[in-house]
């Protein structure tokens, strides 16, 4: 094994370059694990814990750029204004020393369907800015996760950054687990308002092959959600709408039986939670509207 | 590889490590430091916790490679230079918070930097920075105790 250590972004290119099979290490809370337990042995280890501009972020304009090792701890503590949903998330990741290495980027190249963040990106919707010596390109969430563990990554690229769309409404992310701490996700559920938009954007974890958004149940409340005039009348959800939301949020997911639960408990605890999460957003959309409204005139 | 890093204030190197060895591994086999204890090696159970940079992280997860000039904080280098326990260690003692003593190093470590940075931390605070340490003796509650009890020692002593 040879232990590639790149100085600048540049070198990290272009040692990815020369060795395609490299594999990326950042937090190595995948990486290692695999390598300790003798399941991964790579002809060539890629630190990229010096680049430094990795560990940082933009947020200016309308979107964040993410640096793809930023820990989760400094979402959770940084972001929380800009990307509510994808702060939640990461507070739950594993434990404080876990979040204190990993990051997005290394929750996107393994792409593994439990990833925690995933829901978020998914829901709070942008792309993965990936680069190789030939050039970047942004890759849409939506068309990153190609199966399990398989992205849609090109051997000799690196993930920069995610995008991020900052919040325009409220954000929400649940997960079920044994406990709060040391939990990979029975299956979780993400979702976030765009009242820009007036669309509702979700993600589900941990219940099909990759992560998936429930695009009929996206569709279903959105034009609900626009029938009744609740975007501006600030109503509450109807709980028939609710319910059937949950329902084609459970109907949009294809998990399985294993270890951790049950496909038919999955698609159970996605429905609680995907009527659960409405239920907060809303509520807290609907706070809003009614204090701009209670606004005295300047 | 040779790998060199700062380890409870001295400069330490470690000759012929493998690519993808541990920091953990150079710590306990190479460098005669073996209070970092090496439990689940997939960062589960938090035992061995040290600092890197002053951060809390797994020892186990960080490729050796990856400590290269960096400052690392163990177990080993809470105790003041004439032997005597830091506050947490002498609080662990006195709250009966060691029992079999394997899940005792990466505690301590973690209790340390929550100390410092959370001086009269919360139940919950606690419980949080302690969230990525198993104690299979399942001494949660004397834990607990010697957090509280550090804090309150941390305190007087202001």
């Amino acid at each position: 094994m040879d232990f590639l250590r790149p100085a600048s972004w540049q070198e990290a290119l272009a040692a990815k370059a020369e060795h395609p099979a490299a594999v990326p290490i950042a937090g190595g809370t995948d990486v290692m694990v695999e390598i300790n337990f003798d399941h991964r042995r790579p002809e060539y280890l890629l630190d990229l814990n010096r680049i430094g501009e990795l560990e940082e972020w933009e947020a200016d304009g309308d979107t964040v750029r993410l640096g793809a090792s930023v820990p989760y701890t400094r979402i959770m503590e940084g972001l929380r204004a800009e990307l509510p949903g994808l702060a939640l998330a990461a507070h739950t990741v594993a434990s404080p020393q876990i979040r204190n290495r990993g990051g997005v980027g290394g929750n996107l190249g393994t792409a593994s369907p439990a990833g925690d963040a995933h829901p978020a990106l998914l829901a709070g919707g942008g792309a993965v800015e990936a680069e190789s010596v030939r050039g970047t390109r942004m890759i849409p969430i939506d068309d990153f996760y190609l199966g399990v563990k398989r992205n849609a990554l090109a051997p000799d690229e690196l993930i920069r950054a995610v995008h991020l769309k900052k919040a325009t409404g409220p954000q929400q992310f649940s997960k079920v687990g044994t406990r709060n701490a040391m939990v990979i996700a029975v299956c979780a559920f993400g979702i976030a308002l765009h009242p820009d938009l007036r669309t509702v954007r979700t993600g589900i974890g941990s219940a099909a092959p990759t992560p998936i958004r429930a695009t009929t149940a996206e569709e279903f409340l959105t034009a609900a959600l626009e029938e009744g005039g609740f975007w501006d009348n600030g109503k509450a959800v109807p709980p028939s709408v609710a319910r059937q939301f949950a329902d084609l949020v459970a109907g949009a997911a294809n998990p399985i039986d294993d270890v951790r639960g049950t496909a038919s408990y999955r698609r159970h605890a996605l429905a609680v939670m995907a009527r659960r999460t409405l239920g907060w957003t809303w509520e807290q959309y609907r706070g809003k509207q009614q204090d701009e409204r209670n606004q005295p005139c300047a | 590889m040779r790998v060199t890093f700062t380890v409870n204030g001295r400069r330490q190197e470690a000759d012929d490590v493998w690519e993808g060895e541990s920091l953990l591994y150079v710590l306990r086999e190479r460098m005669g430091l073996p209070g970092s204890k090496n439990a689940c090696e997939q960062g589960e159970c938090g035992s061995c916790t040290v600092r890197l940079d002053g951060v809390p992280v797994c020892s186990c997860l960080v490729a050796a490679g990856q400590a290269e000039g960096r400052e690392v904080v163990t177990v080993e280098g809470l105790a003041g230079k004439d032997g005597r326990l830091s506050t947490v260690q002498q609080a662990f003692v006195d709250a009966g918070a060691v029992q079999c003593g394997f899940c005792t190093p990466g505690l301590l470590v973690a209790a340390d930097e929550l100390l410092e940075r959370t001086p009269e931390p919360s139940d919950g605070d606690i419980r949080e920075a302690l969230s990525g340490n198993l104690c299979r003796c399942t001494g949660y509650e004397k834990i607990l105790d010697a957090v509280r009890l550090a804090a309150a020692r941390t305190g007087e002593a202001v």
